[in-house]
């Protein structure tokens, strides 16, 4: 019985083997995997030992450490809570870390390359490694605008420099207080957890979801800047350029009627000129000139832009991508023109398409941390703009701003909520269908747009889910553009105005 | 065990053979030493102040291997000087682990809590008792043969016995394996496998003979007589009869693998192994195609980040704590092994991994190797077919079950409800192991022991009382 006793001994040291080679791969090379893991509590554990870097603005932090007595020695403060949420995200002991303390968390908590060298030189110099700050783009007054402008409804607010791409704000409804899930106490944690996550069914929107960058919905209207954009590239259309625009469409190779906002005619069924039918957003004008244009000239302006279905990208908190979707026929293109059928957007996408019109046709990436700080606060990166392309050239540019201006500025233009006195605006309202006629849920509201017209300081987008509190009679123009108007008067008033 | 192997058993002329009495307390003095002294850093590092207790605690420790090692230099003096000091360090460290977690209920967010370590402590000492007695009342392991079936008889009524009490006695943790009887749980099982093994090593010395003819060869492979597969698709059926009423993956896994491998050694027949890997096999995929827990351990095995907040939540847990302790660990009372649920038991290894580190991990692995090898080369040397095959089952049982259950807690696996061996809380296994390991003295005395003047076997021992193995 020897031979086989010695190959079972040898059959041991294999299976034994295994187990320890198996552990080396855990432990030495999925170790760093497992640790940054968002769900492994017991890094945060640890890191409640040391002094985590602030979330700040202008020097002023919005996310803090403070020293207390607790066995676990520093508590996360968010002084101005719920205002900057969706920015911050909280640093959760029970939940994990969301918003910039989930990507930024290698500068927060110390462990990221840059701050290494510092590091070093706290082992030497006895000193608790403390981690590097985040200093932000945003700017309080536009946020803050920004945000009480959203109270009570789900939506919402992207403010951007359009010279830049630099996050002058990023808002999004319903928020929540992020002091109560960085609390010490893992019971009230869940409880608060407990009391804001939405009913199961209930269709209420979670406010852990960022409205902003995190969700995408139809834009409607909005989405005719870029037909009328792809129209002008084309160099086959002027603002003057009068287009069919009869009462009723019927979409190509269907029975299908596509109606204006209420059944109304946009020029008595004549053809009108390009930047009048902007200005009134006639639906039968865009449906029609997209149909002309083709989908290829459509679908590459869109990608232009940025709604390219892709994978998003990061500033650093992550963009989902937008979409203009799968087009099957002219009768889905017509549809798309407008804004509804599959085309999805961020409220950050269709800031970007102001801020690109309003920089002269150069698209900037946008961004929100515009330096990382060691603890001492010297600077040690600083992020460089980047620019993403160039959709529309300068002259373009200059006549979707012109058209765009007249949606404000005229009488008969849909934005003309928007209009800040002594300034001069741009913009575009949206209103978009949600789901099936018949359907009684309002549909989402939308303004995007820039001031001042002539000097673009600030670009951006606004999105009210479900049309906000005036049910099914809310328009983009009614709900979304006088907001819009707080949040860049707040900007321009801040500035000193020019 | 293919080293060049000295012979215990022909000493060179005039010389007796040495009896390694000393270097066994001298390393039975170094696991006392590492056990107290990681004691010492738990409580520093958690509570920043030596317990009081750590004094009754150090005195009890020491005094348990001072008697296993006084019983074993009077009545088992040739017995391996390995055996024991692994089995002490092993057990040493568990009960640093246990009452290291027990300290974790004063850490925030900390979720173990209760005072198991002197519990284990206890049942510690009633291993200590059933080791001292085995080796007392079992003179010459040969005499176990003689009640071979009683023994089967009796691990089957073991095995048995939960499957038919109703689930509220039985039931922990969705596996009915337990008799719950006034604040105690009992695993019989841990000692069915022990009695099991036992009747497995007589049958099959008995009947090695028959097992081994073979009738015809298809590819390449010598196939036993139709006939004779009885016992191995017994074996099969009782494995699946334990998934099935008390829904225990590990030990159907567990007994079924010892079989086959006690089976092997047995006839030297590599056609068994394969029949069973063919069994093993078709099993597995039955039990997976209809019994949804089993098929939630498997799911979990292939992504267990997929189910991180339901089925997998534990090994993710476990997976996270590994992964955090990384090479050197976070040193003991510096992790929190207490996030894996069941830290105690099933994942002691996980927690071990997590303070101690991939070093602490390993060498802990290194000390069941060294454990379950000196079992096996006992088999080697010792002379009766009865007493190879029964270390062999017993060292082979040792390191299947380490096998499979640090293969679960660290992914390698699938989920299984064994225990640790010597490590993990939980008294049942803690004293069945004592027992095991008693065996494995016994028989490691008989194969170190000269021959020179044989000793006849005392008629005495035939009669010998045999409550003890009922335990």
């Amino acid at each position: 019985m020897n031979a086989p006793l010695r190959r079972v001994a040898i059959s041991v040291i294999a299976l034994f083997t295994l187990l320890i080679l198996n552990v080396n791969y855990i432990q030495v090379v999925r170790s760093s995997e497992l640790r940054k893991n968002p769900s492994n509590t017991r890094v945060l554990y640890e890191e409640y030992d040391h002094e985590r870097g602030s979330i700040v603005i202008d020097g002023n932090p919005i996310a803090l450490s403070e020293r207390t007595d607790d066995k676990l020695t520093y508590l996360r403060r968010y002084p101005a809570g719920p205002v900057y949420a969706p920015v911050t995200g909280a640093y959760s002991l029970t939940y994990g870390n969301s918003g910039l303390e989930r990507v930024e968390n290698d500068v927060l908590a110390g462990s990221d390359s840059r701050l290494v060298v510092r590091r070093l030189g706290d082992i030497f110099t006895g000193r608790d490694p403390a981690g590097g700050n985040v200093s932000l783009t945003l700017d309080p007054a536009v946020q803050e605008a920004a945000m009480s402008a959203l109270n009570g409804v789900t939506g919402a607010v992207v403010a951007l420099d359009p010279k830049t791409g630099a996050i002058l704000a990023l808002a999004s409804t319903p928020t929540y207080d992020p002091n109560q899930l960085a609390s010490h106490d893992p019971a009230a944690i869940r409880a608060y957890q407990q009391s804001i996550t939405p009913a199961e069914g209930s269709g209420d929107a979670d406010p852990r979801s960022n409205q902003a960058i995190g969700e995408r919905y139809s834009p409607g209207s909005v989405f005719k800047l870029v037909i009328a954009a792809a129209a002008l590239e084309s160099g086959d259309y002027t603002p003057a350029t009068a287009i069919p625009a009869p009462n009723v469409l019927t979409l190509p190779g269907t029975s299908t009627p596509l109606n204006n906002y209420n059944s109304e005619s946009c020029n008595g069924g004549a053809d009108q000129p390009l930047i009048d039918a902007l200005t009134i957003s006639c639906n039968t004008a865009f449906a029609q000139l997209g149909i002309d244009l083709g989908e290829d000239e459509v679908r590459s302006m869109a990608e232009a832009f940025g709604i390219d279905d892709g994978d998003g990208f990061d500033m650093p908190l992550h963009v989902v991508p937008s979409s203009i979707g799968d087009i099957a026929d002219a009768a889905a293109l017509g549809q798309s023109s407008i804004g509804q059928k599959d085309v999805q957007l961020t409220a950050m996408q269709a800031a970007m398409i102001s801020a690109a019109i309003a920089n002269g046709g150069t698209l900037m990436k946008p961004y929100l941390v515009d330096s990382i700080q060691a603890p001492d606060l010297t600077v040690i990166d600083q992020t460089d703009t980047e620019e993403l392309g160039q959709p529309v050239s300068a002259d373009v540019a200059g006549e979707l701003t012109q058209m765009m201006t007249s949606v404000v500025e005229n009488p008969n233009g849909t934005g003309r909520k928007a209009r800040i006195d002594g300034v001069q605006v741009a913009g575009k309202t949206g209103t978009a269908e949600v789901g099936t006629s018949g359907d009684d849920k309002p549909p989402h509201t939308w303004f995007t747009g820039f001031a001042p017209a002539d000097d673009p300081q600030i670009a951006v987008a606004v999105f009210i889910k479900n049309g906000g509190r005036s049910g099914t009679e809310g328009t983009g123009g009614d709900i979304s553009a006088p907001i819009a108007k707080q949040v860049m008067q707040a900007y321009l008033d801040a500035r000193g105005n020019d | 065990m293919t080293g060049p192997s000295t012979d215990p058993r022909t000493p060179p002329a005039g010389t007796t053979p040495p009896k390694r009495r000393g270097t066994e307390l001298a390393l039975l003095g170094f696991a006392v030493v590492i056990t107290l002294a990681a004691q010492c850093i738990v409580d520093l590092t958690v509570t920043g102040s030596l317990s009081p207790e750590l004094a009754t605690f150090g005195t009890w420790f020491t005094a348990l291997w001072a008697v296993a090692h006084l019983v074993v230099r009077r009545f088992a003096p040739y017995a391996d000087p390995l055996l024991l000091p692994c089995v002490a360090v092993l057990v040493g460290l568990g009960l640093v682990m246990i009452h290291r977690l027990d300290l974790a209920g004063s850490q925030v967010g900390g979720s173990t809590t209760g005072e198991d370590a002197p519990v284990q402590l206890l049942w510690a000492t009633v291993g200590l008792v059933l080791f001292v007695a085995v080796l007392l009342v079992v003179r010459d392991h040969r005499v176990l043969s003689r009640f071979a079936y009683t023994l089967a008889l009796l691990g089957l009524v073991l095995l048995a016995i939960p499957a038919v009490l109703p689930a509220s006695i039985s039931e922990v943790y969705g596996a009915k394996l337990w008799i719950r009887v006034a604040g105690f749980s009992i695993q019989p099982g841990e000692f069915a496998k022990i009695c099991l093994i036992i009747f497995f090593a007589a049958y099959l010395v008995d009947k090695r003979d028959v097992l081994a003819l073979a009738s015809r060869r298809v590819l390449r492979l010598e196939l036993p007589r139709g006939r004779d597969l009885g016992p191995v698709v017994l074996a099969w059926i009782a494995s699946i009869l334990v998934l099935v009423f008390e829904r225990d993956l590990g030990s159907s896994l567990l007994l079924f693998g010892i079989f086959v491998v006690m089976l092997y050694v047995a006839t030297e027949r590599a056609s068994w192994l394969v029949i069973g890997l063919i069994l093993f096999a078709g099993g597995a995929f039955v039990a997976y195609q209809v019994f949804g827990h089993v098929r939630v351990r498997v799911d979990t095995w292939l992504d267990p980040f997929a189910y991180q907040d339901t089925g997998g939540y534990q090994i993710v847990q476990s997976l996270f704590g590994l992964g955090t302790g990384g090479l050197f660990g976070a040193g003991l009372g510096g992790g929190r092994p207490d996030q894996t649920p069941v830290a105690k038991s099933d994942f002691i290894a996980s927690a071990i991994g997590e303070e101690l580190g991939l070093f602490g991990l390993v060498a802990v692995i290194v000390v069941y190797l060294v454990l379950v090898e000196r079992g096996l080369r006992t088999s080697l040397v010792v002379r009766d077919g009865f007493g190879k095959l029964l270390a062999a089952g017993l060292a082979f049982a040792v390191a299947w079950q380490v096998f499979v259950v640090l293969g679960g807690v660290t992914g390698l696996l699938p989920l299984t409800g064994l225990t640790t061996p010597f490590l993990a809380y939980g008294g049942s296994s803690l004293v069945a192991n004592f027992g095991l390991v008693a065996l494995l003295v016994r028989i490691s005395d008989a194969a170190r022991r000269p021959v020179a003047p044989a000793p006849a076997p005392q008629p005495k021992l035939v009669d010998a009382p045999t409550e003890v193995v009922q335990r």
